[in-house]
């Protein structure tokens, strides 16, 4: 099932469903990547509360996205992370670094507000 | 220990060994003053149970000797370990150990064994059938005795680590978005993980921006207990909180520079004053002292 992209003002909101495939994480990827520029957004918001596993795949999807959407000119934040796939995720290893990460949408949304203000 | 096995356990003794264990029963019972108090008097001679009076260790004896004639009298033990229960349940409080109380029953056991000798020396083999019946019984009991102290202590002993467990990782809230986590003792693998699930459930219902783990409690830190930390701190991140780790002290600096655990992506800060100090800023707090406040109004 394809993720679905939401446009609110100049974020963008992608919210990641339980059952996502593999194939549909690359879709959200390509997806992204094209959104930013034709919306001119400023940041991506990734939200993964429904995922109760996070595997090796997702995450380095993840932070390509993140990568790739910094080399077009805008923020990512991933939303949403449940404490058990936290936990799950450093015992396998799997870290987002160089990723900004919040605690749900409203967490992410303050980051983004917070950090274009320190930045403008 | 120096018990035989508890030999003849189930089965009821042959009707010959009852009948010389009645008689042994009515040789205890007839004797009981002079026995116990000779049992006492050695319990105090050998420097046992010495956390206990001296009237105390009477009244022990007592019940203890009349719950030994009786479980002997009847060839059942479940009194005795009900008894030895209870009797473990009053006397490990006050720190009585295990040898003392396998040195008493052991003791209580020879006085025994001595006033059989004393009575049946002139006959050698009804003393050789007295002591057949009498010590697998005896053996039998100071095996019931002295397991019945081993388990209640074990079952203190595994209460009291629960109850350490869980009362060692409390995380707390000391502003709005700012949790600190005190650690102290010895961390090993299961409390680790106890840590982390208790404080990422803790940064979800508290909503925390910025968690201060203070470390000035533990004494030793090796490479897997860093990297327990390392664990904490990333898997916080994930939740979108800054963890500031404090109270590293110059021995720990030391371990850990020279494990090579990388703690790049921590923030530490000398003590747990400057980690609240930091996460305040981080928060955009800001500490004035009332007069001044006043002073610029």
């Amino acid at each position: 099932m394809e993720v679905p992209i939401l446009k609110q003002g100049r974020y963008l909101i992608a919210t990641i469903q339980a059952a996502s495939s593999d194939e549909d994480l690359l879709q959200l990827r390509r997806a992204l990547l094209d959104r930013v520029i034709q919306f001119r957004s400023r940041a991506v918001i990734v939200d993964v509360t429904a995922l109760d596993v996070m595997d090796s795949f997702a995450t380095r999807t993840l932070r390509d996205i993140t990568y790739m959407i910094r080399l077009r000119g805008a923020d990512t934040v991933i939303v949403g992370i449940q404490p058990e796939v936290a936990f799950a995720m450093v015992q396998l290893g799997l870290n987002l670094e160089g990723v900004a990460t919040a605690l749900d949408l409203e967490e992410g949304l303050a980051h983004l507000e917070q950090r274009a203000r320190s930045s403008s | 220990m120096v018990n035989k096995k508890p030999a003849n356990v189930p089965q009821p003794p042959s009707t010959q060994s009852t009948e010389l264990l009645r008689e042994l029963v009515a040789h205890l019972r007839e004797h009981r003053t002079q026995l116990r108090e000779e049992w006492a008097s050695s319990i105090t001679e050998a420097q046992l149970l010495t956390a206990m009076t001296k009237d105390e260790i009477f009244a022990e004896a007592t019940s203890v000797y009349d719950n030994y004639v009786e479980a002997l009298a009847t060839g059942t033990f479940e009194a005795l370990q009900t008894y030895s229960r209870n009797l473990s349940e009053r006397i490990i409080p006050r720190g009585v150990e295990t040898h003392e109380v396998v040195g008493i029953v052991l003791l209580l056991r020879d006085v025994l064994a001595r006033s059989l000798f004393a009575k049946y020396h002139g006959d050698f083999t009804k003393l050789n059938r007295i002591l057949d019946a009498y010590e697998p019984a005896a053996n039998r009991i100071a095996n019931t005795v002295a397991v019945g102290f081993v388990q209640e202590r074990e079952r203190v002993i595994r209460q009291q680590q629960e109850a350490i467990r869980e009362l060692s990782t409390p995380v707390l809230q000391v502003r709005e978005r700012l949790l600190i986590l005190p650690i102290i003792g010895v961390i090993d693998p299961q409390r680790a993980r106890q840590l982390t699930e208790q404080l990422l459930r803790g940064i979800r219902t508290n909503r925390a921006k910025v968690v201060v783990i203070d470390i000035t409690g533990v004494a030793a830190m090796d490479a897997t207990v860093a990297n327990h930390l390392v664990q904490t701190v990333e898997a916080s991140r994930l939740l979108g909180a800054t963890v500031i780790v404090t109270g590293l002290s110059p021995e720990i600096a030391q371990t850990i520079v020279n494990i090579r655990v990388d703690l790049g992506k921590m923030n530490t800060v000398g003590d747990l004053q400057g980690g609240i100090e930091q996460a305040e800023r981080l928060l955009g707090y800001k500490v004035i002292p009332i007069a001044e406040t006043t002073a610029a109004a």
